[in-house]
């Protein structure tokens, strides 16, 4: 609140009075609509605590279920990080190739798979692919979709990463004598992953979020999993459930995004990361694909 | 191919379905992330915090979840969307408005301070900073970014084929059983219409920014 803003001078007497009005009408309004959700839920009677207790009572097994389920998330995100990283680099490599036979395929197909929704590839991999002889089960399929949406993603990351290095870092390189996998392994890799990293880490963040369309397919991630038990015990406890899910959505990324944050903070105090004044305002947050 | 040829109306709707899906979600998201972003950047405190915990809130939960809320928890607390299609504008528009706000304020933050106090120092009251000095400069920075979130909504709105509404994505899962010779066609055809969208947005966009840009 002190730090100074563009829209307006620091305050004197009479606007930090204003403020002060403006402050306990927001407040009241906030308090308002808050109460106003409450009311709601209690004449529904959707508070009572018996309800919400399911979430951490472990008799009914629903505390363990849900566990299982985010491992399951977090499986399905972790291999799809991974395989989609490993991807990624090598399309990124190819993007950058002083080889037009192979730079103009791997064009097209990072083009490609950034272009067209993640769903469409999961369900394309799901249900397109047995047709054609090659069957993956649900884990592989979501996997599969997510590795070859993302990996395109990040390919464009990463060049845009490599690019962003200034040119006479590659030219000192050659002049040294380096060969063009050195320049690469040796000078511009290096710094160009401290400069992508909070774009990296934001991407991850994505993936991690886009394994929930595991439950379109019927993979059991924490959604299909809240699901099947809202299906099983009645609706009685559904909306409790429901918020017990989007919470722990909510948990695992907001601590990914933070490390994102975080990194971006310390990357940018950095010396050894040259700022470039350009890109500097720019928000890595809102990378080229979906958000 | 004969997939694709026999089935050309059934694309067509489809076609036009995640186009006005997309259209009415992101008329909300841009009219709800503008009205958050003035919260984020206004001197009132709670309104700041408001704003920050919506976007905080939005865009750590995945679209899917939300959807899911629209459609099976909003029924359980007596609160029961008109459609499947209006359940889809709602939860796809309150998830790209945050996205719209981080845009839009990430704009008005990147005009430079010295901006609006020169605007005070020749005497221009708040609303004629914000009119005449700020938001203009805003506006074109907030372009860029804002044509992304909205190729990546185009792109968003295929999840509406797994809570009931009938677009691109729908239509190739609903003939991929029927055609099971030419399920590569079938997705292309769903896709094609996907890039019949995002590519002449994203040119667009590309012709929108060579002309709005200010060099600073």
């Amino acid at each position: 609140m002190s730090q100074p803003s563009v829209l307006y001078d620091t305050l004197g007497p009479k606007g930090r009075r204003n403020v002060r009005i403006g402050t306990v009408i927001g407040v009241l309004v906030v308090l308002g609509i808050v109460a106003w959700v409450l009311w709601q839920l209690a004449r529904s009677d959707q508070l009572e605590a018996e309800r919400w207790g399911i979430l951490f009572d472990t008799e009914s097994g629903v505390p363990q279920s849900l566990g299982r389920a985010l491992v399951n998330t977090l499986r399905a995100a972790a291999v799809g990080m991974a395989l989609s990283m490993v991807l990624g680099a090598f399309l990124a490599a190819g993007r950058l190739s002083n080889h037009a036979w192979v730079r103009a395929p791997v064009s097209v197909v990072v083009q490609f798979f950034r272009g067209i929704p993640l769903l469409l590839l999961i369900f394309f991999v799901f249900l397109g692919l047995p047709q054609l002889g090659v069957s993956l089960n649900l884990f592989w399929s979501l996997v599969a979709g997510l590795t070859l949406y993302n990996m395109a993603v990040l390919a464009e990351i990463f060049r845009a990463g490599i690019l962003s290095i200034d040119r006479g870092q590659s030219e000192a390189g050659y002049a040294l004598g380096l060969r063009k996998t050195q320049v690469m392994a040796l000078i511009l890799v290096p710094q160009a992953v401290r400069r992508m990293l909070p774009a990296i880490v934001s991407q991850l963040v994505t993936l991690l979020k886009d394994t929930s369309l595991g439950f379109v397919i019927g993979y059991f991630e924490l959604l299909r999993q809240g699901r099947s038990i809202v299906e099983f015990l009645g609706p009685r406890y559904g909306l409790q459930i429901y918020v017990g899910v989007a919470v722990m959505y909510i948990a695992v990324n907001l601590s990914l995004s933070l490390l994102a944050r975080y990194l971006d903070r310390r990357t940018s105090r950095n010396p050894k990361v040259v700022s470039d004044p350009k890109t500097e305002e720019a928000e890595p947050v809102v990378p080229l694909g979906r958000e | 191919m004969t997939a694709i040829v026999e089935n050309l109306d059934l694309y067509w709707s489809g076609f036009l379905t995640t186009l006005a899906l997309s259209f009415w979600a992101g008329l909300l998201a841009f009219a709800l992330g503008t009205l958050l972003a003035a919260f984020r950047v206004s001197p009132f405190p709670p309104l700041q915090a408001l704003g920050t915990f919506y976007v905080e809130t939005f865009r750590n939960t995945p679209l899917t979840v939300l959807w899911f809320f629209a459609v099976f928890a909003l029924p359980l607390i007596d609160i029961t969307l008109p459609s499947f299609f209006i359940a889809g504008v709602v939860a796809l528009g309150l998830y790209t408005a945050a996205f719209v706000c981080e845009a839009v304020r990430s704009g008005i933050n990147s005009v430079s301070a010295g901006q609006a106090e020169a605007a005070r120092a020749i005497g221009l009251t708040f609303t004629q900073t914000l009119r005449l000095v700020v938001l203009p400069q805003a506006f074109r920075t907030v372009v860029p970014p804002l044509g992304n979130v909205w190729i990546a909504m185009v792109k968003n709105s295929s999840i509406g084929a797994a809570f009931g509404i009938t677009e691109l994505t729908a239509v190739a899962t609903r003939l991929v059983n029927t055609y099971p010779a030419d399920v590569i066609a079938v997705f292309a055809g769903s896709a094609t219409g996907y890039l019949l969208i995002t590519i002449p947005s994203g040119l667009l966009l590309g012709v929108v920014e060579r002309r709005v840009v200010v060099l600073r």
